[in-house]
Parts: structure tokens; sequence; C-alpha cells
């Protein structure tokens, strides 16, 4: 592979994960939190209704969770790439 | 001991530890000014970013509109958690990888233009001026509230603490105190909602609380709520919204770009070492929000649930709340509610003249409640509650300790702090970096550039203390437009200088103007040209809310749209960015490389 193959390809690598971050941030929170949420408070999680949850405090967690996902996801396709930090 | 004296006692030694650590960390360089130096580690940064985030707004306020709102409220939840993801992935690896100080310096550099660097200077002083009213005014009125002084000296006594610190410190003074002020403001905020949790549900996490049974009944706090509020022609708890789900959609979705695109919150990305410390500092930085921004929804639920037992002895055993003696006689109302009176934030008036409080909704459409509210011989709510008052009275509603009571306060005081000192570091390094040094005074000395740093932060010190004592009458609704530019104008430009390497100037400023007119012209049509009352002109955009019954506090993402489908087109137009240019985008793209922020313009 040439260096400027290598270097779209490590960008394309890099999209893919960001597409992936960004449906999951927009499902939990305008999907679960939102638009279906009258749906989703027909089921219950403890005394929760579900859409409630979600938009109160569900989708905060999964945000977190996302975001440290990503760092170390980000961490490895720097590393297959060879562009990591030293 | 009273609970003055507590309270002093408290909030001066907060006072004397930000002061400690400020002379601690004193900056003697412009790298430690503006960049605390470039080493601060992710978690540390983190635990700063969410001090220097949530606000007097977010500590006092958030919790109180939510109580109100209901499900609704869940779109400031959303909206200022979710930013940080967009910041984590589409902002700040970059803009730390580009290693400069500033926000306008980046839009400068690569968009290769002083032009664009002014526009967004100008974004972000008008930005963050905006915001620091509200800042200061709250830094003013918890002293007032809690130490018994005026709103003046309570405003100088703040500006003479964020001076110690900021104009000695820069970024490097101002990280660590904001480690300090967030553990103060973290703990006061958690504290009485343990109490609560635990007394209203046995369970003393509040987050679990709030999904939990009520204390001694087999009947889900929610539902219990969702009943009494109902009952009394309040919207549903659980299930209102802030108005149609298309506005709470867009609310939402300008709030998380806005955040994302606040030049305060982006250059604290710059003081890690490397561009990984970045991505994981989001993560951090959301972490410690979260603890708050997870235990405001339970604070807002049970403060409801605490007021309304309060206010109606129905409530509780769940018998006839439209009874005559279920209503609380006034003159047996709790001390709390005699104290929050004086301040004007709790207002009584006795419409039916029968000395009890009746506290419901008067204009609820439900024609069952008004019957029942009639035939009790209701005429009308008698109870104003300020929202404001729900954080701050908890503790008294709660009837816990003095010394939980001086902590919220000193918590209070320390979210307007660090919030004011983030923001007051923001404008004075956009004047004295990317204005003296960038424009005016190219060749201006390491040596010369600080101090011309610690006199523009000194300057805005006092700017920002005259706007919070003298209030102008627009500062409620400016906070929208805070975010509503960082939203339409600074997150679409630098997210495109990142991820459009044939983004060119042409584009990006056409972009960014058009974006910032958009957003002004549907603010400013709601609320007056430049907030000056008389000059709405809503009958030319059609009424009220008119562009899909959006309102115009939501209308940030609009603003976006605007800003990208211009700068696309415009670039399409006009010729692609010069080659170096092409080659910085594809160096800001990899990690490797990525070295200690400096300040030359390139």
């Amino acid at each position: 592979m040439t260096n400027e193959d290598k270097g779209k390809a490590y960008w394309q690598a890099v999209l893919a994960l960001i597409t992936k971050v960004l449906v999951i941030w927009a499902l939990v929170s305008y999907g679960a939190g939102i638009l279906f949420a009258p749906m989703l408070n027909n089921i219950h999680l403890g005394g929760y209704p579900l859409g409630f949850f979600f938009a109160q405090q569900g989708s905060i967690y999964v945000f977190i969770v996302l975001i440290f996902w990503y760092a170390k996801k980000m961490g490895d396709i720097d590393r297959e790439f060879d562009v990591h930090e030293d | 001991m009273d609970l003055q004296t507590i309270t002093y006692l408290v909030v001066g030694a907060t006072f004397v530890l930000y002061i400690g650590i400020a002379f601690w960390s004193r900056a003697g360089s412009t790298s430690e000014y503006y960049a605390a130096g470039g080493n601060v580690g992710p978690v540390v940064n983190g635990m700063a970013i969410a001090a220097d985030w949530m606000s007097a707004a977010s500590f006092i306020s958030m919790a109180g509109l939510i109580s109100n709102m209901g499900y609704g409220g869940g779109l400031f939840l959303m909206g200022w958690t979710g930013g940080y993801v967009l910041l984590a992935v589409l902002l700040a690896p970059y803009l730390r990888k580009f290693g400069k100080f500033t926000v306008p310096q980046f839009i400068g550099d690569r968009f290769y233009s002083k032009s664009a660097s002014t526009v967004a200077v100008v974004c972000l002083l008008v930005a963050s001026l905006t915001y620091i009213i509200g800042q200061m005014t709250g830094v003013g009125v918890a002293f007032a509230r809690f130490l018994g002084v005026s709103k003046e000296v309570g405003v100088y006594v703040g500006m003479a603490v964020v001076f110690t610190y900021a104009v000695f410190g820069g970024m490097k003074g101002i990280t660590y105190t904001q480690v300090a002020q967030y553990v103060v403001l973290i703990f006061a905020y958690t504290i009485p909602a343990i109490f609560i949790s635990m007394h209203l549900t046995g369970n003393p996490i509040p987050q679990f609380g709030l999904g939990s049974n009520m204390a001694g009944s087999d009947m889900t706090l929610l539902a219990k709520l969702d009943h009494t509020v109902t009952e009394l022609g309040f919207g549903k708890y659980t299930t209102t919204t802030a108005g149609s789900t298309l506005n709470m959609f867009v609310y939402t979705l300008s709030l998380m770009i806005g955040t994302a695109g606040l030049p305060h919150v982006i250059m604290r990305f710059f003081t890690v070492p490397t561009v990984k410390d970045a991505r994981l500092s989001a993560g951090w930085a959301l972490v410690f929000i979260a603890i708050l921004y997870t235990t405001a929804p339970a604070v807002a639920a049970m403060a409801r649930v605490n007021l309304q037992r309060t206010l109606n002895h129905a409530v509780q055993p769940n018998t006839d709340l439209f009874a005559p003696e279920a209503s609380l006689k006034y003159d047996e109302r709790p001390d709390w509610m005699k104290r929050w009176e004086q301040t004007g934030l709790l207002k009584f008036q006795d419409k039916n003249g029968d000395g009890r409080i009746q506290y419901y909704n008067d204009k609820t459409k439900d024609p069952e409640v008004l019957k029942k509210a009639a035939a009790a011989g209701w005429k009308g709510n008698e109870l104003d509650v300020n929202a404001d008052i729900i954080v701050l009275a908890n503790p008294e509603i709660a009837l816990l300790p003095n010394w939980v009571i001086a902590l919220v306060a000193a918590g209070g005081i320390a979210a307007a702090l660090s919030t004011a000192a983030g923001l007051l570091l923001a404008i004075s390094s956009a004047v004295s970096h990317d204005l003296v040094k960038g424009v005016f005074a190219p060749d201006i000395s390491e040596k010369g550039e600080l101090m011309t740093g610690k006199i523009a932060m000194a300057a805005s010190i006092l700017v920002a203390g005259y706007l919070g004592l003298n209030p102008p009458g627009f500062a409620a609704g400016t906070v929208a437009l805070a975010f509503g530019i960082a939203a339409s104008s600074l997150f679409p430009a630098i997210m495109m200088g990142i991820f459009s390497k044939k983004m060119n100037k042409e584009g990006a400023m056409a972009g960014m103007l058009s974006g910032l007119f958009v957003t002004l012209f549907y603010v400013f049509a709601h609320k007056g040209l430049f907030f000056i009352k008389g000059t709405e002109y809503l009958g030319l955009i059609g009424g009220p809310n008119s562009f899909f019954g959006i309102t115009p506090e939501a209308f940030g993402a609009v603003g976006a749209c605007v800003n990208f489908g211009v700068a696309f087109l415009v670039d399409k137009m006009t010729p692609e960015p010069p080659e170096h240019i092409q080659h910085l985008v594809e160096m800001v793209r990899i990690p490797r490389g990525s070295k200690a922020v400096d300040g030359a313009h390139a």
C-alpha cells in the first residue's frame, strides 16, 4: 500500500467508527428518548416507564459508554494503521 | 452555631482553598496561561471541564425546570450531555492535534483568512459575554440569599476572588481551582438528594430512588406523582413534552450542537498532553457531569412530591384532594416557606379567603378538575413557586442539618465562579491572542502577550461585574443566544474544517455569516432587535414559532443546517483551498506527531 492509500484507508476506518457512534447516539436520545418514548412507556424498568427513563437517565449512561468505547476503538485503529502517538 | 455563622465559615473556607490553589499554580508562560502548559491529565481535565460546564443554571435552575416540565425537561439532560459525544468524536481530538491555543486561531489558520478568524472572535465574544451575565448575577443571588449581604457586595466579592486566581493563574490556576470547585459543588448537590431519596423511597441512591416505590407503599414514586399532578390539573409528569415532539427534537439537537460549539468548553481540550487524552477527557468530563445530571431528575421529581405533600394533606393518604380540610392552612405553613416568601420567590395570595393554600393548575383544560375545584370553592391557584427554589430550599424542605444548607450555598457559588472563570479565559484569550497578537501586533514578545492577556482578563472581569450588577433587561433571553450562536456559526465551521478537505474560506465565511444571520433573525423576531423591547417583528415571519412550531431557543439547529447548506453551495462555486491547507487537514486527521500546544500563527 502506498502512503496515500494508507491515509485513505485510515480515514475510511475512522469515518465508519464515527458513523456507528453517531447512529447509537441518535437512537438512544432522539429515538428511545423522544420519538419512540410514547411506545416505550408501556414497558417498565423497575418504577421507570422506559421512554421516560431514556429521556432522563438512560441516554446519559449510553453516552458515557459510547465515548469510552470510541476512545478505545480509535486507539486500535491508530495502531493498526501505525499513526498512533509514541 | 447558627446557620449564618456556619454558612460564612463554609463559604470562607472554600474561598481560602481556591486562592491557595491559585497561589501554588501561578502561570509563568503564555503556554501555561492559555493551555496550562499542555500537561493536564485526562481525569483531572475531565473534572475541570465538568466544573467549567456546570454553571449556576445547571446547579440552581435545571432541577426546578425539570420539576415543572416533567418528561419534557429531559431535553436539557440529553441536550447538555449528548453534546459531549459530538465533541469527543468530531472536534476535540482534531483540535488538540492542530495544537494551537484558541478556536478563532483554528478557524483563521484552516481557512487561511484573518477575516474568518475575526468573525469567529466576534461570535466567541458575544456567546461568552451573554453567558457570563447569568453567572455573575448567580453569584450575587447566592450571596444575598445565604450570607445576608446585598447582591452588589456578592458580585464584588465574587469578582475579587475570580480576579485573584484567574489573572495570576491563567488556565493553569483556573484548571486546578475548578477541580476543587467540582468537589464542592458535587457534594453540595448529591448529599441533600441522598437524604431526600432515602426519606421518600428508602433507597439512598437518588437515581434508583426515582425508579422505586414510595416508602411504605406499593405504588411507584413516578406513578404517585403522575396521579397527584393530573388530579390537580397539571400535565402528566412522565409524558408531558416541551411543546410539540418536533420542537423537543430540534431543541435537544440545538443544545447538543451548541454545547459542542461553545468555545470555553472546546479550549479545555488544548490542555491535555496527547490526542488520545483529548478523547478520554471528553469521556471523563461526561462521567463527572453525569453524576449531577442523573441526580437532577430525581431531585426534580422528589421535590415536586414533597411540595405537593406539604401543601395538601390528602396526597399522602391518597384521599380527596379537594376536601376542605386537605389544603394546608396558611398560618401553619413550615418555616422554610416563610423564609422564601421574604425573597419574593414564593408568593401566596388567598383568592377565596379561606386561610388555606390551594395549589393546582387553574388553567387546565380538563373539565373534571375545573368542576371539582369549583365545587370545592377554589377560586384559582394561590401559590406561585419560582423554579429556582427547588434546589436551594431542598435541604430546608427535607429538614436537613444546617451544615448541609451551608454546603449548598458554597456549591452554588462554586458552580457560578468556575463557569465565570472559564468564560473569562475564553474572552481574554480571544482578545489578547487572536485580536492583539493575531491582527494588531503580530511581533509582540511572549512577555508582552502574557501581560496583554492579564490586562484583558482584568478588563473582562470588570465588564462582567458591571453586567452582573446592571443585568440588561434581556438577560434571561440571552442564554438562548449563546447556544444559538455556538450551534449556528462555530460548530459547523470547525467541523467542516476537519471533515471537508476541500472546504474553502469563501464557503466557510458565507456559511458562518448566513447561519448566524438566520438564527439572529428568528430570535430577534421574537425578542426584539438586539433585545430592545418593542422592536419585535413577529408579523414579518407570520406569528410566534411560525417555523414549524419551533421556539427561538430551539432554533440553533436550523441555523446550523443553513450554515452547512450555504457553505457547500458557495464552496462549489469558488476555487479550491491551496495545496498546503489540504495538507494541513491531512495532518490534523492523524494523531501521530502531536506536540505541545504553542501560539505561533501560521
